[in-house]
Formats: C-alpha cells, structure tokens, sequence
C-alpha cells in the first residue's frame, strides 16, 4: 500500500513539474460534462482527469496519458513523424490532418514508446480522441503493429490504451486493413507468451473493438465508458433499436 | 489472374453504384448456390458449439474435385423466410464463434479452406453487442491470420466491414467483378461522415470500392469475371471461371508448408497501408 501511495505522488510531482514547465496538459472541458459542476485545471489535474466530486473519466491527451503512468513521467516516443499518404486522395483529408497535427502536435491519432512503469520495461501505446475521434487508418495501424512487434521481439509486456469512433472513414479499406494487420501481429505476441494488458477508455467502438482492442490478456475499462462495436448511433440508425 | 474471356464480356462502363445494385441484386448467387454447384458431399457444420446455431454463417466438409475441404460463407438466403431467419446476411458473435470452430476443425485435419463473403456487415444490435461482437470477430481475425491452411477467400457480394473481413483474412483474396469491399455500407460512410445517408451514390464514388480500385490498392489478388448484366444474368457461366480459378490457386498454396502459409498471410496484410515520414515539425 505505501508503494501504491509513493508511486502515486510521484506521478502528481512528475505533473506538477510539467504545470511549472508550462508543458501540462490543456484541460478543454472545464465543466464536468456527467455532473455539471464548473472544474479547474488543477482540480482535475491534480485528480489525474477524473472529476473529483462525481468520478468522470474525462479525456486524456495519448502523451499526457502515457507520462501520467510512467515511472518519472518519463518515456522514449516512437515513430513520431509519421504520417499518412491520404492513400485514397480522399476530398479535403490532407488539409484536416495538417490542421490537426499543429494542433496535437501528434503525427496522428496514435502515440507509441518504451516506457517504465514500477520499474519495469513495457511497450505502451496511447490512443487520442483529438484526433479524428481517434480512429484507425494506416498510421495508427502501423504503429501500433510496429510497436508489437517490437515488444515481442524485446519480450516487453504490452499496455494500449484504446479509445477509437472506430475506422478512418477517410482512408476506406486501408482502414479496415489495419484490424487485420494488428490482429494479426497481436496473434504472434501472445503465440510467443507476451502479456498485453488492454485498457478500454471512453468511448472504445467500431474497427478498434473488433480488433486489437479485444485480444487482451487482461482487459481493463474506465468506469462508464463506452465500448461496443457499433455505436449507439448505427445500431439506432440501422435497425431501430 | 484479372484476364478477361471473350464468352464474359464484361461492361467496364458501370459506375460504382450500379456495381453496388448488382452486389445486392437478390437472384446473385450466393454461398448455398456456390456449394451446390462447385462442391460434392457437402456435410454442413452448425452451432457454436456453446449457444445456438446462427444459419447467417453457412459452413462444413465438402469435396472440391475429390479433394476435402472446409466451406465457409455468409448465406443471406434465397426466400423471405429464409431471408429472416439469416438476419438479411448479418451475423451475430455465435456466427463468428461458429466460424471459429468450424476453422479450427480444418485445421486439425489439415484441409484447405474457402471462404465465401457476402454480408452487408456483421449485426450491430443490441442483443449482439451483449454477446461480444467486437471480440468474436476479433477472435476469427487474428485465428484466420495464424492459420496453418491454405486460406482462399472469395468476396462474391457485399464485403461490409469487420463483419466481412472476419472471414476475409486469406492467403488469396479474389472478388467477383460487380462485388464491392468496404470499410462501411456507402449509406453509413455518408451519413457517418456527411450526416447524410442520401448521399450514398456519390459515397460508392469516392470510397474506392469495386473490384478494380481494389486490385489498383494492393488488397486483392484477382477478379473474377461476370457475365454480361452480372452474375445472376447467367451463374453457370460463373461458377465455371470460378472452378477454374480456385483450382489453379488451391493447387499454387498446397506446395506450400504449413509454416510458409502462416508467413504468407501475415505478410500479405502486414504490408497494407503504406504511411510517410514527415520532415520537421510535426
Ligand atoms: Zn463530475
């Protein structure tokens, strides 16, 4: 227990240090969107993005989400400049990714690295709903699938923290590719003995769930987070329910 | 592979949403018909072997030219009734799990498997979200992607989303010529990202979804030629070309190992979606 409790304030210090830097993470939401009260920056911050007077889960940028776990806030990205070829020279899509990297900073939807976590080496990905509701096209396939197999050649425990609208509707049948191609590359992970820990957060649907997100060895979810694999507004649409 | 016959003449002037009616056309023969016609001693497989049986996923043992094999598609059915009881070629997670075992069956006994993809998508209700979805076509993806067998797959009407991909992971993926393969249904990809489902004409246009834009993107293999009008027109002449075909490709991956096939369809797909390298400042 007094683990627990060190490591905790050592993740709080290691975001304070990013508040001092003024690299801390930008709190978008300000009032809770589950129990209406009007929060701060630091409240939430402080309370690692969960509402503290009701418990809401709220959105974590895949950066920030990653150094909030890792021993030090500290970790070594991957692939960080890479970026997708617009493989279906879709309308307006190259000019959507431009404005959102400035914004995120973040090639894509994705955020890879080597990180420790209680003094343990693992592969951790992040995913980020800022981007395009983070869903699945080439890049986040590719990634993801590069960090896998990483982690099986390392022997590296495996931690992804999905979040996903499902597919890039953009990038078509590239999209629906990537499930098979991390599917597939999870396949050889766990063939090989590697533990992947698969932690769900708000909302997990589409392309994300009927894929990699659902072949965890241990699977965790946020409290109340959504997860299926059509969203409620296909299932309304598609068949009334 | 893509070369076209004389006798099958086919209409390359059909734009992509007239190659999406006729993928729905419902005379289109679907994976019942292909058995019959291509296959002897069918022996059908059914149930999940833990819940139900879910008759959207038609599957079993069959003789392909005297050579056993597994037999596997989605079966939309031919009659209203049917039509129900198949959920209109939706699966549900007890049709992917069914899938599942009747795969690892093939397996065991080492018999090539043919896979046959004609669904709209897999079922999105709410009952199916209960019963994992998501993770039973999870499951068939990542068990297609390891299988020791020879694996050809066949998208031959609708290939929608995950729910076709789950049994779309071959070694060989061919499309019949007026088939579509999408990430979505055209009405889904325009209400999705245009909040307007009576777009989706202009959908089937940018979503590169025939059988040719496929070819040209590297996710299929080869087309199957139809008759003149589509399959429907005339299924003999399309079941023999298909013969033909799935002959030539079970014979090329059957001097394949066991461990080679494995490689091979891990690297078929691990080398889809080419991505950049950004210079500078993300
Ligand atoms: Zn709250």
């Amino acid at each position: 227990m007094a683990g627990i409790l060190a490591e905790r304030r050592n993740r709080l210090l290691a975001l304070k240090k990013m508040r001092q830097q003024g690299t801390a993470p930008a709190v978008e939401e300000k009032t809770c969107p589950s129990c209406g009260r009007v929060l701060h920056d630091d409240d939430l911050v402080n309370n690692q993005f969960v509402c503290p007077y009701c418990g809401h889960h709220f959105a974590i940028p895949a950066r920030d989400r990653i150094k909030m776990i890792a021993d030090d806030g500290q970790f070594r990205e991957l692939d960080v400049a890479l970026v997708s070829t617009d493989p279906l020279e879709f309308p307006d899509y190259p000019d959507k990714l431009a404005k959102l990297r400035s914004k995120t900073r973040q090639g894509d939807a994705i955020v890879t690295g080597i990180a420790k976590i209680g003094g343990v080496r693992v592969a951790v990905a992040a995913l980020d709903t800022r981007f395009l509701m983070a869903s699945m096209g080439a890049v986040v396939g590719e990634k993801l699938t590069r960090l896998i197999e990483r982690a099986t050649k390392q022997h590296l425990p495996l931690i992804v923290f999905s979040a996903s609208g499902g597919a890039r509707m953009q990038e078509g049948i590239i999209s629906l590719m990537q499930m098979a191609k991390t599917s597939a590359a999870i396949q050889r992970f766990s063939d090989k003995g590697g533990l992947y820990i698969s932690v769900l957060t708000h909302p997990t649907t589409g392309g994300v769930t009927a894929s990699f997100a659902s072949l965890g060895d241990i699977m965790l979810a946020e409290p109340g987070a959504l997860i299926g694999f059509a969203g409620p507004r296909v299932i309304e649409q598609t068949i009334g329910e | 592979m893509s070369d076209k016959t004389d006798t099958l003449a086919p209409v390359d002037v059909l734009t992509a949403a007239q190659r999406v009616a006729i993928a729905r056309h419902p005379g289109r023969p679907g994976v019942a018909e292909i058995i019959d016609a291509l296959f002897t001693d069918f022996f059908e497989q059914r149930g999940d072997r833990s819940s139900t049986d879910d008759p959207s996923i038609m599957g079993g043992i069959a003789r392909f030219h005297g050579r056993p094999v597994t037999v596997l598609g989605n079966r939309k059915g031919a009659d209203i009734e049917e039509r129900v009881a198949c959920n209109f070629g939706m699966a549900s997670p007890e049709g992917y799990r069914k899938a599942q075992r009747i795969m690892l069956a093939a397996q065991k006994f080492g018999r090539p498997i043919l896979t046959f993809v004609d669904t709209s998508g897999a079922y999105p209700g709410l009952e199916a979200e209960e019963h994992g979805q998501g993770e039973a076509i999870a499951r068939s993806i990542e068990l297609m992607s390891s299988l020791t067998v020879p694996v050809i797959s066949v998208i031959c009407g609708e290939g929608g989303s995950g729910g076709a991909l789950a049994l779309a992971v071959g070694n060989r993926v061919i499309m019949l010529e007026n088939a579509v393969y999408s990430v979505l249904s055209p009405e889904g990809f325009a209400s999705i990202l245009w909040k307007d489902s009576s777009r989706a004409d202009e959908a089937c246009e940018v979503m590169k979804l025939t059988a040719d834009d496929l070819l040209e993107l590297g996710i299929i293999d080869g087309i199957i030629p139809e008759p003149a009008g589509g399959a429907h027109e005339n299924a003999t002449a399309l079941f023999q070309v298909l013969d033909t075909q799935l002959t030539r490709e079970l014979e090329a991956l059957s001097k394949m190992s066991p461990t080679a096939l494995a490689n091979d369809r891990y690297r078929k797909f691990r080398a889809m979606g080419a991505t950049a390298v950004k210079r500078g400042r993300i």
